[in-house]
C-alpha cells in the first residue's frame, strides 16, 4: 500500500517486523516501518478486537500502539528505528507478568 | 413559567438518580444542571459500590449503604433494559489490602466493630492472610500481609451509570435543562419557583442534589448543609488483560481493562488539580500491593472533589421552614445511586423521610443545649 519516495537514501536499518527481517531508511519511525512492511492493520483494540492502523502519525491519536522490543502499548509513530529493533503488532489488551 | 411535580437541582449522579426515581413513579421532574463550570464530582469519581468500612459507629449508614449495594444489580439491569446502556456493574466482593501486621490488626478491629454494630442485620466478613488472599488475587506481592473481605462490595462505571440515568430520565418523560445555574429560589411551603438559566420553573417539591453547591442553595430554603470539598486523586493505567478479578479499596480494573488507583484524601479547598507527592504515594502503595504494576504505563491522572459533611455521612433532610424542600447529599454518589433512585425519590414524593433516615438529618450538627 505504501511506497518509499524516490529521493530516500540508500542506507538501510535492519528491523524485525512481526518476526520478518526487513530494511528501512534511517529516521523512520516504528509505525512507518510497519506500514511499509506490515499488514494494513497494526493492532486490534483491547475492548472489541476491531482492527486499527496508525492514523495521525504525530503522537496524538494513539491508534498506532504496538509492541517494541517487548514493551507493549508503545506509540509507534514516536519511536525512531534502531538497528535490530523488534516491532510487533499490539493484539488486544497488553499482557502483564504477574 | 413551566410547572412540574418536582424540581431537582444538580445534574450529577445524586440529582439524576433522584430525578430518574421520580420520573419512574410516573411523576414529572425537571432536572436543572449548572454546566461545566460546576465541580462535577460525578465526572471524576472512582466507581466503587462499596460497603465495607462504611458506618463505623453509625449502623444506620451501614444499613443504608448495604441496602443500596443489595439493590444495585437489579437497578443496573433495569437501566440496561430501559436504555440499552450497561453500567458495567459487578459484585464479586471486595478487599481492603493491608501491608503490615499493624494495618491488618486495625482492620480486624474495625470489621469486628461493624459486625457487632450490625446486630441482627448481620455483617459477614473475613480476614484473609496472604496465602488465602493469593487464591483470590494471585497478583498480590510478598509485602501484602492480608486483607479484609466482604461479599457486599462491587464496582461500576460511573460515567456509563450517569449516561444511563440521564437517558432513563428522558425516556420516562423527565425534563433535563443544561446550563441552568440557579439564580433565585422563591420558597413557600410546598411551592417553589426557581429562576435558572433565564427560565422559570415551579413545583411543589424541590430536591437539592447539587453536591458542593448545596451549601449555598440550602441557605435559600432554610437548610443548613455544611459540606466541604475533600480532594481525591486518581491514576489510570493503560488497558491490560484481566488481572484483578475483585476490586480493592484502592484499586479496581474496569471491564475495558484499565486499572484505576485512588483513595487519597486531602483538604485542598476547591483546588481539584493533582500533586506529584500524592500520585507518588499512591503509585508506591499500588506497586507494593501488586508488583506487576511497576511495568505498566500510566495514561492519565486527575483530581476531583468529594462532597463531605463534617462527619462523613450523607445529609438527608426536609426543610422545616419550607416543607417540600429536601436535601440529598453524600460522597458516595455511585454506591448510593440505587437507593436514591428507588427509595429517596419515593420519600420526596410522599413528602416525608422515614425514621431510618433521621440519623442523617442536619440536626446532628447542632450544638446540644447545656443541661
Amino acid at each position: 500500500m505504501f511506497a518509499l519516495l524516490p529521493d530516500n537514501p540508500s542506507e538501510r536499518i535492519t528491523v524485525h517486523v512481526d518476526g520478518n527481517t526487513v530494511g528501512v531508511p534511517p529516521g523512520f519511525t516504528a509505525a512507518a516501518a510497519m506500514l511499509l512492511h506490515g499488514a494494513s492493520s497494526t493492532r486490534t483494540t483491547p475492548v472489541t478486537g476491531e482492527p486499527r492502523a496508525p492514523y495521525c502519525m504525530m503522537g496524538v491519536c494513539f491508534e498506532c500502539l504496538m509492541q517494541i522490543d517487548g514493551e507493549p502499548n508503545q506509540q509507534g509513530c514516536l519511536v525512531t528505528v534502531v538497528e535490530g529493533m523488534r516491532i510487533e503488532r499490539q493484539l488486544g489488551k497488553c499482557k502483564v507478568d504477574e | 413559567m413551566a410547572d412540574f411535580d418536582a424540581i431537582v437541582i444538580g445534574g450529577g449522579l445524586v440529582g439524576t438518580a433522584v430525578a430518574y426515581g421520580i420520573a419512574r413513579l410516573g411523576r414529572r421532574p425537571v432536572l436543572l444542571d449548572e454546566g461545566d463550570i460546576a465541580h462535577r464530582a460525578s465526572r471524576g469519581n472512582f466507581g466503587l459500590v462499596w460497603v465495607q468500612s462504611k458506618g463505623i459507629g453509625v449502623p444506620e449508614y451501614q444499613r443504608w449503604t448495604r441496602q443500596s449495594s443489595d439493590t444495585w444489580a437489579d437497578f443496573s439491569k433495569e437501566l440496561l433494559e430501559e436504555t440499552g446502556i450497561g453500567t458495567g456493574h459487578e459484585r464479586p466482593g471486595g478487599v481492603t489490602i493491608c501491608l503490615s501486621e499493624e494495618e491488618l490488626d486495625k482492620r480486624r478491629r474495625l470489621m469486628e466493630q461493624l459486625h457487632i454494630e450490625a446486630g441482627e442485620t448481620n455483617f459477614d466478613y473475613e480476614i484473609l492472610r496472604h496465602a488465602e488472599l493469593k487464591k483470590m488475587l494471585p497478583a498480590i506481592g510478598p509485602d501484602v500481609v492480608g486483607a479484609s473481605y466482604t461479599r457486599y462490595d462491587g464496582h461500576a462505571n460511573p460515567l456509563f451509570t450517569m449516561r444511563a440515568l440521564h437517558a432513563a430520565l428522558l425516556k420516562h418523560g423527565g425534563t433535563y435543562v443544561p446550563n441552568a445555574r440557579v439564580e433565585s429560589i422563591q420558597a413557600a411551603p410546598n411551592h417553589f419557583v426557581i429562576n435558572a438559566g433565564g427560565q422559570s420553573f415551579a413545583a411543589p417539591r424541590l430536591v437539592l442534589g447539587a453536591g458542593l453547591g448545596n451549601k449555598a442553595l440550602g441557605e435559600m430554603v432554610g437548610l443548613d448543609v455544611p459540606v466541604r470539598p475533600v480532594r481525591g486523586q486518581i491514576i489510570v493505567t493503560e488497558r491490560l488483560q484481566p488481572v484483578l478479578p475483585i476490586p480493592t479499596l484502592m484499586m479496581r480494573q474496569t471491564v475495558e481493562g484499565t486499572i484505576m488507583i485512588g483513595e487519597s484524601r486531602e483538604e485542598s479547598g476547591f483546588d481539584d488539580t493533582t500533586s506529584p507527592e500524592v500520585i507518588h504515594t499512591l503509585a508506591q502503595r499500588a506497586v507494593k500491593s501488586f508488583p506487576f504494576l511497576k511495568n505498566v504505563r500510566i495514561v492519565r491522572t486527575w483530581g476531583a472533589l468529594r462532597v463531605m459533611a463534617p462527619d462523613g455521612l450523607p445529609i438527608y433532610e426536609q426543610s422545616s421552614e419550607f416543607p417540600g424542600a429536601f436535601v440529598c447529599t453524600c460522597h458516595s454518589g455511585v454506591t448510593l445511586a440505587a437507593s436514591h433512585a428507588r427509595y429517596y425519590a419515593q420519600y420526596v414524593m410522599d413528602g416525608a423521610l422515614p425514621a431510618e433516615l433521621a440519623r442523617f438529618s442536619t440536626k446532628r450538627f447542632d450544638v446540644r443545649a447545656a443541661a
